[in-house]
Parts: structure tokens; C-alpha cells; sequence
């Protein structure tokens, strides 16, 4: 198997951090901006009826209704979430039960926790390890604004200056009920899709849905 | 019940031991000269009466004209604690030594001091910088830190 | 060459990396292994993925306003960092707690470590490979104990329930009766569960004899709370420095004697058994009175420094508070317990396999909100 040859190995463990330094501060660097949210289907909900075709609402259905979820689990939401998903307030009824390890077979990805600079890089990185179409849930205060910790001088003010977000869960850490409250809403904006109907249009301009 | 040490015993025997180690003594800590440290600390951990064995922590504190390293000391055979603090002054490269070889529970902890507050331990086999990445400006602890 | 010389294969030891985000590694904790194949030959932690500079915090809140910041410490146990926070700035200040807030503080102290240990047996039965069954019990149980935790502050993860001088409110009425009926399910559910697994063959040959941690290591290191007592530590915080009113109550320490992951397992299971019996104590004997101290809102305690240390469910769990008379502590330091129990993973697992690897890092229960605050 042919190596390129202009990619240098790090062997060292002060060089590895080094090189993992630069690339926090390239993050950081980069994050002064919140990405906009995905909204573009309210304006055009408000502007037109929405007509599925029953490939559409099939396609739909099906995606929404086995939502697997990537695990990226800082910090106390993580508990609320596995709460959630234990006996009690059982998410396995929406088909939420898989937590998938691979980012690669997961579509869906809820932050349930603080993001700091050092973990920026890491959530950016699954983030584009999932294949499309994936969704991002911002569950808790710390992941929509920084929450009880925004002052300090290594968090990041919310997951939007990372990654897009679809749908915000406030709550500190927001009860069990109300994350699945939050994935049924997105579930109701996943109905709204048009992936096929919205195919050729998109494909002409490039990009993919 | 854990006894607390009187700081003015101990340090009577230690200045015996160890004559011009001791700065300064309080109710139930003393301050030792950070050069005479690593002495007084084996000290501390070999004498068969006092026999500290147990490191709880290790802290620093920034007294703008000082840096002072905390420790707290242990006996859990004879159940009591003494507090013993060294001093480092200058803030732009402090040092201390480090306890590393005594109580290796100074691993972690000094690296954290090291991180936060910038004071260098010296002695210390792996001194990285532990929550912040490579290439961080400052200290974030310090009094002075600006974001 | 003979063909077995022929056939020798030459083997180089490589590094790989888990996590930060991986599912066996409880929060975001990275370890750099150096294996030969899949024998471990040398770890490297990497941690401050969840750094967020509480202590830092700490100097631009007020003594009271940092409460709800110790909460998402070690957030499996938040009531236990509660208290030793307001154990401290009650050292500090020299307030003295009234009886009844005492004796509650005492029942939500040992409900919080029996949630704990649910979470802390569950997942390492998890990491194990009893794949969610008795995880998926343990989480049963402990949606009970919250249960009275919300009945109590109304919050089911992060209480804020403790103050400085007492507790924040009085129990309601039904909590009492509540309380009787869960300590009689826990106990028999603690019997249960410990008939299932205690002469299981498959976690007996997985954690028998498995990252063996010598007692005078154990010492050296630091290393306190169940960790240290399954190698023989004799120490527990509760009868060797008692705080609040835990010299009245009768209960006894489990200690193990090998230091390896069943003694870990089984010194955990012990301490439910030890709790509940505190809790039936001090139940019967709850005084009626006030739940808090009269103190002021903005505290300014005298100038000096304190620290208090508690028997957490993980370890010893302290806080170092420095005040200059001001309403903003001057500096607080927490003793990371989950952090300085990691200083002794690197011996543990040297000659282990990588299976072995998540066994013991999942029997020394860490929280990484500890580790990195």
C-alpha cells in the first residue's frame, strides 16, 4: 500500500500534543461565529404548501422512526440521556435504543454536555464522520449557550459555534421528558424532508440534501 | 479523630533536626523554606513517631507578591495531620521541588499546579501541561490572568 | 534455519488511542496504550476534555452562589460535593448546624452513596459484558432514590440542596413513609442482586485476581474510598474523622484483602448493605427543629483558610477554601478524588490485556467532572 509521502508521523507524545495544540487553536480561532441553524424549511412551510410525494413520506417515516444515536457524552446530561434511555422513561419505543460507538452508522447526534476548547476539535470530527442526512440535538443549558459556565476561559458559548443545531432542549440538565419531548419535535421537522422530491434541484445546484 | 498537629511542636523538632528550615508557624501549619523542603518531607515520612504516609493534596495559592504550595500530610497508623507550606516568589518562573519521589499521588497534582498556576516543579519526570492544551497563553489561575 | 526459526514472527509494540469519546470510558477520558499485540505495556492518560475552570469560578461567585457550580462535580454523587463544601465554609466561619439538618444531611448523604454504588456496579458489570441487564436493573433502583431526591428539592440530577448552616428546605410529609418502603425494597433488591452475580463464573474469571493493587501502593498513591479498602486500607473517613453525626450510628467498614476487581465489586455491594443500616438508624431518630442555621445570605466569613473532607462515594473528597474577608472565596481548591485514584491505573494494567483494560478502569469508578472540574 502506497503511503503519501508528504504526511510526517508524529512519534512522540510532546510532539502529538503539540500538533493537537495547534489545532485547538486553529478551532478557536475559527469559532467566532455561531454556524446558522438548519431553518430554511419554516420560511418555506410559511410561504408554500408542502407537498410530499409517498416516496417522500415513506422515506420520512422510516428515518425518523429509527433515529441511532452517536455517542458524544461530556459531561452530567449524559446521565439525564441514559436515564432516558433506561427502564423508566424507555426511548427504545421511538427506536432510539441503539447508541451506536461508530459515528459512521449513526444519524443522529445529542450533546449532552459541556464543550470545552480541547473537546472542539473531537465533536467536530464525529460530527463529520456521520454520513448524511444526520440531525444534532443541543441538549442543555451548557450546549445551547455555555451555560452556568460561559465565563470560563475553556468553554465553548454552545455547540453552534462548532456544529449546526436543529433542535435546542434548554433544561439544566432538561428532565428525561423533556428530551423526548425535544426528539419529537424533531421528528416532526424530519416528516417535513423532501428528499427525493427535493433531489434533482439539489443535485443541479451541487450540493446534497 | 484525626489529630491536627500544633505547628509549633513540630516545629521545634524539626528545627532541631533541620536548624533555619522553619519561616514561620501557625496553629496548625508551618511554613518551610522551599530549599530545606524535600529534607523536611522525608523527614516527615521516615520518623517512626510522626510516620506520614498518606499525601491528601497538594495545592497553590497567589498571594500576588508569593506563590505558596500547600500540602497536607497524614499518618494513618497514629491518626493525625499536620499542613506544611513552602513559599516561591517572582512571578515569572517559580519553582519548587517536587514531592514526586515521597508520595507518588504528586504525579497528577503538580502537573495540574504546573498548568494552572505556572510554578515548576523540579524533579518532576513528565511536567506537561495536563488540562489545557500545548501552546495555551498564561496561566489561568494566577490572580493576573487575562482571557 | 530450522522452520520454526523460519516461522518466527517479530512483533513492535504500537501506540493506540481510546477515546476521548468512547463507549466504555465513563466521560471524556483518553488513554494513549503502548500494546504488544494486545498486551498493555504502558498507558498514558490524557484528561481535560471537560476542564471548565470551576475553581476559577469560584473567585467571581459568592460563598453561597458557588453551590450550585460543586453539583456538577462529580455529578453521579452531586448532594455528597454539596456537603463537603458547606462542611468546609462552616469550618471556616464557625457556624454550627442544628440537629434536624444534621440528621437529614446524614440520610441524603448515604441515599446519594447507594445511587452511586448502583451506578458504579452497573456499569462496571457493563464493561464487563453483561451487555445492559444489570445496568439496566441498577438504573431501576436508582430511579427510585431520585424519586425522594425530587420529592425532597425537586431536581433529579443536580440538587442544590444543601447550605451553608443546613439544608436549603424542610421534607415533606410523605417522605418519611417513602423512605421506610424504599429501605425495605433496596434491601431485598442488594440480596438479590448480590445471589445473581456473587458466584458467577464468567465475572469470577474476569475479575478475580484481575489489576491486583498492592496496599502499600495503594497509600503512596493517594488512592481512598472503596478503591483503597478492597486492598486493605483501613481507612474510612466516617469512623477515622467523623463528620456531622456519623460517631453516633453503628455500621462497619467492608475492607477486601487481594486489592483486584471482585474485592473492588464486592467492597461496593458491602457499603449498600452498611448504608442502608445508617439510614434505618437514623430514620427512627430524626429530632424535630430548624433546617438551617440563621446565617447571612452574603457570608463573609473571617479571614483564614479551612479544609474539610468527607467521605464521598468515591473517595476522600475535600475542599480547601482560603478567605480574605470578602463575599468571593479567595481560593477554593477540590480534592479531585476520581483524579488522584487514576495515579495508580499505569500499574494496574501493565501485562493486562486490552479486555482486562476496561474491566479495571470500570471497577475504579471515576466521574470525569471530578477529574478535570
Amino acid at each position: 500500500m502506497e503511503v503519501s509521502s508528504d504526511r510526517e508521523y508524529i512519534y512522540t507524545s510532546s510532539e502529538l500534543d503539540r500538533q493537537e495544540g495547534q489545532l485547538i487553536e486553529e478551532v478557536k480561532a475559527g469559532a467566532r461565529e455561531s454556524i446558522p441553524d438548519p431553518d430554511a424549511w419554516l420560511d418555506e412551510e410559511v410561504k408554500q404548501n408542502i407537498m410530499l410525494s409517498s416516496v417522500d413520506a415513506v422515506l420520512n417515516w422510516a428515518r425518523r422512526s429509527s433515529l441511532w444515536t452517536a455517542i458524544c457524552f461530556p459531561a452530567c446530561c449524559a446521565f439525564e440521556f441514559i436515564a432516558a434511555e433506561g427502564p423508566r422513561f424507555d426511548m427504545s419505543r421511538f427506536g432510539m435504543e441503539i447508541l451506536r460507538a461508530s459515528p459512521r452508522q449513526a444519524d443522529l447526534m445529542i450533546t449532552a454536555g459541556t464543550l470545552t476548547w480541547k473537546m472542539a476539535p473531537v465533536v467536530r470530527r464525529i460530527y463529520n464522520q456521520m454520513p448524511e442526512p444526520k440531525w444534532v440535538i443541543a441538549m442543555g443549558a451548557c450546549a445551547i449557550s455555555g451555560g452556568i459556565f460561559r465565563s470560563s476561559y475553556n468553554v465553548v458559548p454552545g455547540y453552534n459555534k462548532i456544529i449546526p443545531v436543529d433542535v435546542y432542549v434548554p433544561g439544566c440538565p432538561p428532565r428525561p421528558e423533556a428530551l423526548i419531548y425535544g426528539v419529537q419535535m424533531l421528528q416532526k421537522k424530519i416528516a417535513r424532508e423532501r428528499p427525493i422530491s427535493d433531489l434533482p434541484k439539489l443535485l443541479l445546484k451541487g450540493k446534497k440534501t | 479523630m484525626t489529630v491536627a498537629l500544633s505547628g509549633k511542636d513540630l516545629a521545634g523538632q524539626l528545627e532541631e533536626k533541620f536548624p533555619g528550615s522553619v519561616e514561620e508557624t501557625a496553629p496548625h501549619s508551618l511554613v518551610v523554606k522551599s530549599n530545606s523542603l524535600l529534607a523536611v518531607a522525608g523527614y516527615l515520612k521516615d520518623t517512626e513517631s510522626l510516620a506520614f504516609d498518606y499525601l491528601n493534596y497538594i495545592t497553590a495559592v497567589d498571594y500576588y507578591s508569593y506563590f505558596e504550595v500547600v500540602y497536607q500530610l497524614t499518618s494513618l497508623k497514629h491518626n493525625h495531620s499536620i499542613i506544611i507550606k513552602t513559599r516561591c516568589y517572582g512571578r515569572e518562573n517559580p519553582t519548587a521541588p517536587s514531592v514526586i519521589g515521597l508520595w507518588r499521588s504528586a504525579d497528577f497534582q503538580e502537573r495540574e499546579i504546573y498548568d494552572l498556576m505556572g510554578i515548576k516543579f523540579e524533579g518532576h519526570p513528565n511536567l506537561k501541561r495536563l488540562f489545557l492544551w500545548e501552546g495555551f497563553q498564561g496561566h489561568p489561575l494566577r490572580k493576573d490572568f487575562i482571557q | 534455519m530450522t522452520t520454526t526459526e523460519m516461522m518466527t514472527l517479530k512483533t513492535e509494540p504500537f501506540v493506540l488511542n481510546f477515546g476521548p469519546v468512547h463507549p466504555s470510558t465513563h466521560g471524556v477520558y483518553r488513554m494513549r496504550a503502548t500494546l504488544d499485540g494486545e498486551v498493555i505495556l504502558d498507558i498514558e492518560p490524557v484528561v481535560g476534555y471537560l476542564h471548565r475552570g470551576i475553581e476559577k469560578l469560584s473567585e467571581e461567585r459568592t460563598y453561597s452562589g458557588f453551590i450550585p457550580l460543586t453539583d456538577r462535580l462529580d455529578y453521579i454523587s452531586p448532594m455528597s460535593n454539596n456537603l463537603g463544601y458547606c462542611l468546609a465554609v462552616e469550618k471556616l466561619a464557625g457556624i454550627k448546624v442544628p440537629e434536624r439538618a444534621e440528621y437529614l444531611r446524614v440520610i441524603i448523604a448515604e441515599l446519594q452513596r447507594l445511587a452511586n454504588h448502583c451506578i458504579a456496579v452497573g456499569s462496571f458489570l457493563n464493561d464487563t459484558g453483561a451487555y445492559y441487564t444489570p445496568f439496566m436493573y441498577a438504573f431501576r433502583e436508582r430511579e427510585k432514590i431520585v424519586d425522594l431526591f425530587d420529592m425532597v428539592c425537586g431536581q433529579r440530577l443536580t440538587y442544590n440542596y444543601m447550605r451553608i448552616g443546613g439544608v436549603s428546605q424542610d421534607i415533606p410529609d410523605e417522605f418519611l413513609p417513602a423512605l421506610k418502603k424504599l429501605v425495605e425494597q433496596m434491601s431485598r433488591w442488594v440480596e438479590e442482586y448480590d445471589f445473581l452475580l456473587m458466584q458467577n463464573e464468567i465475572l469470577l474469571a474476569r475479575t478475580k485476581g484481575v489489576g491486583i493493587l498492592p496496599r502499600e501502593t495503594a497509600i503512596n498513591c493517594g488512592i481512598s474510598g472503596p478503591v483503597a479498602r478492597a486492598s486493605g486500607v483501613n481507612w474510612d473517613l466516617r469512623k477515622n474523622d467523623p463528620y456531622s453525626i456519623y460517631d453516633r450510628f453503628e455500621f462497619d467498614i467492608p475492607q477486601g484483602e487481594t486489592g483486584d476487581c471482585y474485592d473492588r465489586y464486592r467492597v461496593r455491594v458491602e457499603e449498600m448493605r452498611q448504608s442502608l443500616r445508617i439510614i434505618k438508624q437514623a430514620m427512627n431518630d430524626i429530632p424535630a427543629g430548624t433546617v438551617r442555621a440563621d446565617v447571612p445570605h452574603l457570608i463573609r466569613p473571617p479571614k483564614g483558610e479551612a479544609y474539610a473532607h468527607l467521605e464521598a462515594p468515591k473517595g476522600e473528597l475535600g475542599y480547601y477554601l482560603v478567605s480574605d474577608n470578602s463575599i468571593a472565596p479567595y481560593r477554593c481548591h477540590i480534592r479531585p478524588t476520581s483524579l488522584i485514584n487514576l495515579t495508580a491505573l499505569r500499574e494496574m494494567v501493565k501485562g493486562w490485556k486490552v479486555a482486562d483494560l476496561i474491566a479495571i478502569f470500570g471497577s475504579i469508578d471515576i466521574t470525569m467532572g471530578e477529574v478535570d472540574r
